[in-house]
């Protein structure tokens, strides 16, 4: 039993995030707060991508002379490291993206109210 | 935010850190074949360096540093080293990115991809770092419309 | 409406965290992503990535190959993707500021 709970409590914790960005995106009127809500939503991704590159007794994706290259579970996967390396940079990108979308939205609109957004379109 | 920032203090720290930051940035770009790092993180460095002038000291002083206009030329030149490099190699006979074939003479081929990485990561880090940069100065430009 | 949106979400999340119970162990050698040798026989990339990377490029930092050699097409359109991102900033900024004068 307290095998399992050290095997899985790193992904409970990742789906704890994904239900808080979740809550952002659902719950919150402010778009602002609706776009933290979605940046929390795709680090709670990275970090589960992070978590399951690990492996026991293994060491860093740097290789040491003193540790045999032969034997791959002396080294972590680097796969997933580098996919979430790029993913990180383009979701820095992409919220850059949307807080310009917003800033554009607010100059016109002068709100960043959901629903007085929505009458002032109508 | 384009004034410059009240407290002496804030800007004193700044204009400490700002170039500490940036001789790390580089040193983690070049320094990526052999410890964590690389070009992402370098360039998110060395835009940090040249963000914390920018917050703290206004647009006056961050002229003189690395001015507007000139962040978007940047960002063309890391794109265009870096596909420059996959084209150099393909016009040699390799495949595209395939740094075996890039005409550096008396180099072996797997120093050649040596020397071939290097290079793509200095691409990345300058194209990083003026995007950074320029989406900063956008946002403030139009925060300062409204 | 709210409770209906509370319900769904704590739904969601119990979904999940069921599921969750059939993931491998976390960090187990033995998984699947960490064996030499897939099920059908084909080697593994992460295990290929592990062995080949210095003998390749003669460079220690296995991320940097993987992002650098094997994977450079796919991180070149993805600068292509945060330089597009640069773009947008500039014209959806810009050109709203020269309408209203």
């Amino acid at each position: 039993m307290l095998d399992f709970f050290f095997g899985h409590y790193a992904y409970w914790f990742v789906i704890i995030l994904l239900c808080i960005g979740a809550y952002g995106i659902l719950f919150k009127k402010n778009l602002i707060k609706k776009t933290i809500g979605l940046a929390i939503l795709q680090i709670s991704v990275v970090l589960y991508f992070v978590s399951i590159a690990s492996k026991w007794d293994a060491t860093v994706t740097v290789m040491d002379p003193d540790i045999p290259l032969d034997q791959v579970a002396n080294y972590l996967n680097p796969l997933p490291h580098t996919l979430m390396l790029t993913a990180i940079v383009v979701g820095v990108a992409t919220l850059g993206v949307a807080f310009t979308l917003l800033i554009a939205i607010y100059n016109r609109y002068e709100t960043l109210d959901e629903e007085e957004l929505i009458d002032k379109i109508q | 935010m384009r004034d410059q920032f009240q407290s002496p203090i804030v800007l004193l720290g700044a204009r400490l850190l700002s170039p500490y930051i940036m001789v790390f940035g580089w040193y983690v770009i070049i320094h990526g074949h052999y410890s964590p790092g690389g070009g992402f993180q370098g360039g998110a460095l060395l835009a940090a360096s040249l963000l914390l002038i920018r917050v703290a000291g206004g647009s006056k002083l961050a002229e003189l540093q690395i001015q507007e206009f000139a962040t978007t030329p940047l960002a063309v030149i890391g794109v265009v080293i870096y596909f420059a490099t996959g084209l150099v190699a393909m016009a040699a006979g390799g495949y595209f990115l395939d740094y075996e074939a890039l005409p550096i003479p008396g180099v072996e081929p797997d120093w050649l991809r040596y020397i071939g990485i290097l290079i793509i990561e200095v691409g990345i880090g300058l194209a990083v770092m003026a995007i950074l940069v320029m989406i900063y100065d956008n946002m403030v430009r139009g925060e300062d419309y409204a | 409406m709210k409770a209906l949106k509370i319900l769904i979400l704590v739904l969601f999340a119990g979904i999940l965290i069921y599921a969750s119970s059939d993931l491998p162990f976390r960090g187990d050698p033995d998984n699947l992503m960490h064996a030499e040798e897939s099920i059908t026989g084909t080697t593994v990339k992460g295990n290929y990535f592990i062995q080949n990377a210095y003998r390749d490029t003669r460079t220690p930092n296995m991320v940097t190959v993987v992002l650098g050699d094997y994977r450079s097409i796919d991180t070149f359109g993805e600068q292509v993707v945060i330089y597009t991102a640069g773009l947008i900033t500039l014209l959806v900024l810009r050109r709203s500021r020269r309408r209203g004068k």
